[in-house]
């Protein structure tokens, strides 16, 4: 038999870094940047949590020093794609391959060789065998919704998102606020990074994000830029990433690869049938200069 | 930038001189980056720079034959693909997949190996090059596929594509393409008669085994072919127009779906081919893992280049020497290894593309 609680608990555990970063990068986008960089902020928390761990023994820091790296390499990415209008897609891409360079010179450094283990502490669970980060991420999908919708600052955001130069005209400031937003962006993606590294697996291995990131932005288009939808996406996922386990268990006599490849054939799958980007920003993708 | 703004021709001698000045600038910077990186690892710079020149040109002790073409033989992969991130990104999309594309192709030869052992080499090699190059096309022909009808953004499926042709590949090395004793995660050696000659006698390099083979000169002349492609045929005008105005280009009644299909085809191929020359020329047997990443590194290949053909075969050389070297230097030193190379190609393109928004902040047009 399957223990169904216990799925849906490993489920909710797998789903927390896809949702974490994927709040990060609805914020992000609603402001009108995407930002295909959160994979590499995502393994830069990975890593500076588990580095910071090893040298303070508390877990609560190496979290925070986890969100700092990921804002820290969000705001790099600011700085190029949104107050010298790269392109986003380019300036993402690059922050990706740093991460990989600057995680896996760092962990040798500091480390020894590839292959070897780092054990850290694991996340202690609260209620329900789930973790802080895990609460966290869950409590920040109705407030996402709250900020964005019922407060003046969200509604600022969206405009950056959908009008800019309307948002510009009435007052706001365009670009100070896709920095944040951007920054806010990273600081979660570093969380979701730390959610694998301490929260789940207790180590660091280099690429450990292994495309999560790119699977946090699908979740953001199939969830049609919505908290909630996001959510719903996001357990989608981790039921995927749960299936693996619970055909070890069962015997399936499969191919563990097929496992390993279903998340991102599950990505493919849901961007397929969600083709419409109606509910997407007007401004999505595109730069804002000051006149 | 002139030339990214208008899809002119430059005449080649023009490309030519420019690539070469460009060369020079990143040659300086990049040496400056080296150096700050050096520092900030705590690696004598001098030590380091030393290391890295030995690695990748040579040495008056070790000579230099071994280490040039080793560059030169790291620069062919990265060539290829650099260039199929060229045809792509001018196309104006953002394809990651090289890497999938890659993978896929070589799986494919492997299996055209497994299943033509008995046909001649020439011809068994042929179909082996042919068979990578197309199911390469087709694994972009699927993301280009994607975009068009079901409007998914071609990085996150490209990405997603790399991953699953990763997955396949790891199966297929474990599965029907495992090696005959059925232990290591690997196909048995490709025919002998399949695999690529080298080109260069042990008379001309003193002596000394070299690993240079034929692919060289299909890169050389891929390279040709695409520049010939894009800046002299009324297709590859069409291509370039594209990513840079599509709005020019719907005036002009291109059929922007087609054109995306054939260019992301393009880019698949030169993946696949990349990948095939590889598995022939130098490691005769396919395996886990087979690619070091080939497929991205394409990516600051080609933005270091300029998104122009010879600037990314320039930049292949460089980042070649650059692999070579630092793998060199990780043999010698504790504490650098050859992810190095990442933060060094990341740092380079992010100067890159910075200069170039400064230089274009305050114009109208979006930059790459």
């Amino acid at each position: 038999m399957i223990d169904i609680i216990a799925t849906l608990q490993g489920a909710i555990t797998l789903a927390t870094p896809l949702l974490l970063a994927a709040i990060g990068e609805t914020v992000s986008q609603k402001s009108g940047v995407v930002n295909v960089g959160i994979e590499g902020m995502m393994l830069m928390g990975a890593f500076s949590a588990v580095l910071a761990i090893t040298i303070l023994p508390n877990l609560a820091m190496g979290i925070a020093v986890a969100g700092l790296a990921g804002g820290l390499l969000a705001l790099l990415f600011a700085v190029f794609a949104v107050r010298l209008s790269a392109n986003q897609v380019v300036v993402g891409v690059v922050m990706n391959l740093l991460a990989l360079g600057i995680t896996g010179t760092l962990y040798r450094a500091r480390f020894g060789e590839t292959g070897t283990f780092v054990k850290t502490p694991i996340l202690p669970s609260l209620l329900f065998g789930q973790n802080i980060l895990t609460w966290f991420a869950l409590i920040s999908v109705p407030l996402l919704w709250l900020w964005l919708y019922k407060t003046r600052s969200g509604l600022a955001v969206r405009a950056c998102g959908e009008q800019p130069i309307a948002a510009e005209a009435s007052g706001a400031n365009v670009l100070r606020l896709r920095t944040l937003c951007v920054v806010f962006g990273g600081v979660m993606a570093g969380l979701a990074g730390a959610s694998l590294s301490v929260g789940t697996a207790g180590t660091f291995i280099e690429n450990m994000t292994a495309g999560r990131g790119f699977i946090a932005l699908a979740i953001v288009t199939s969830g049609r830029w919505s908290a909630l939808g996001c959510l719903i996406a996001a357990l989608v996922f981790g039921g995927v990433e749960q299936l693996q386990f619970i055909g070890q268990a069962q015997g399936w006599r499969l191919p563990y690869q097929l496992f390993l490849a279903l998340p991102y054939v599950v990505t493919l799958a849901l961007l397929m049938l969600g083709g419409k980007t109606g509910q997407a920003p007007a401004f999505l993708g595109r730069p804002y200069r000051r006149a | 930038m002139s030339d990214t703004n208008l899809p002119n021709a430059p005449t080649p001698l023009i490309t030519l001189l420019r690539a070469l000045a460009k060369g020079v600038t990143y040659s300086v910077g990049l040496t400056v980056l080296l150096v700050l990186t050096f520092l900030a690892l705590r690696v004598p710079p001098m030590e380091g720079l030393a290391k890295i020149w030995e690695g990748a040109i040579g040495s008056k002790d070790d000579g230099y034959w071994y280490p040039l073409t080793e560059t030169l033989l790291k620069a062919i992969p990265l060539t290829l693909t650099g260039l199929s991130v060229v045809v792509a990104w001018r196309a104006g999309l953002f394809s990651i997949g090289a890497e999938g594309q890659l993978t896929i192709g070589i799986v494919v030869a492997t299996s055209i190996a497994k299943l033509g052992a008995h046909l001649p080499g020439t011809l068994l090699a042929i179909f082996m090059l042919i068979g990578a190059m197309s199911s390469g096309a087709l694994w972009g022909l699927l993301a280009a596929w994607l975009r068009i009808r079901r409007n998914v953004q071609e990085v996150i499926s490209t990405i997603m594509l790399n991953y699953i042709a990763l997955q396949i590949l790891a199966w297929a090395v474990e599965g029907p393409l495992q090696e005959a004793t059925h232990v290591k995660p690997q196909s048995d050696p490709l025919p002998t008669a399949a695999l690529l000659p080298r080109i260069l006698p042990m008379s001309l390099t003193d002596g000394i085994q070299t690993r240079l083979h034929l692919g060289v000169v299909f890169a050389v002349i891929a390279v040709i072919m695409v520049t010939i492609y894009l800046f002299r045929t009324p297709g590859g005008f069409a291509l370039r127009l594209i990513g840079q105005n599509p709005e020019a280009a719907k005036l002009a009644r291109l059929n922007a779906d087609s054109i995306r299909l054939k260019a992301m085809a393009l880019s698949g191929a030169l993946c696949g081919l990349a990948g095939a020359i590889e598995l022939m020329g130098v490691t005769g047997t396919l395996y886990r893992d087979f690619s070091p990443g080939w497929g991205y590194t394409a990516i600051p290949v080609a933005l270091l280049g300029g998104l122009h053909p010879v600037g990314a075969a320039f930049s292949a050389l460089f980042f070649g020497g650059l692999t070579s070297g630092t793998s060199n230097l990780a043999r010698f030193t504790k504490g650098v290894s050859s992810v190095l190379v990442y933060v060094i190609q990341g740092a380079a393109v992010l100067a890159v593309v910075g200069a170039r928004a400064w230089k274009n902040r305050k114009a109208g047009t979006e930059v790459d």
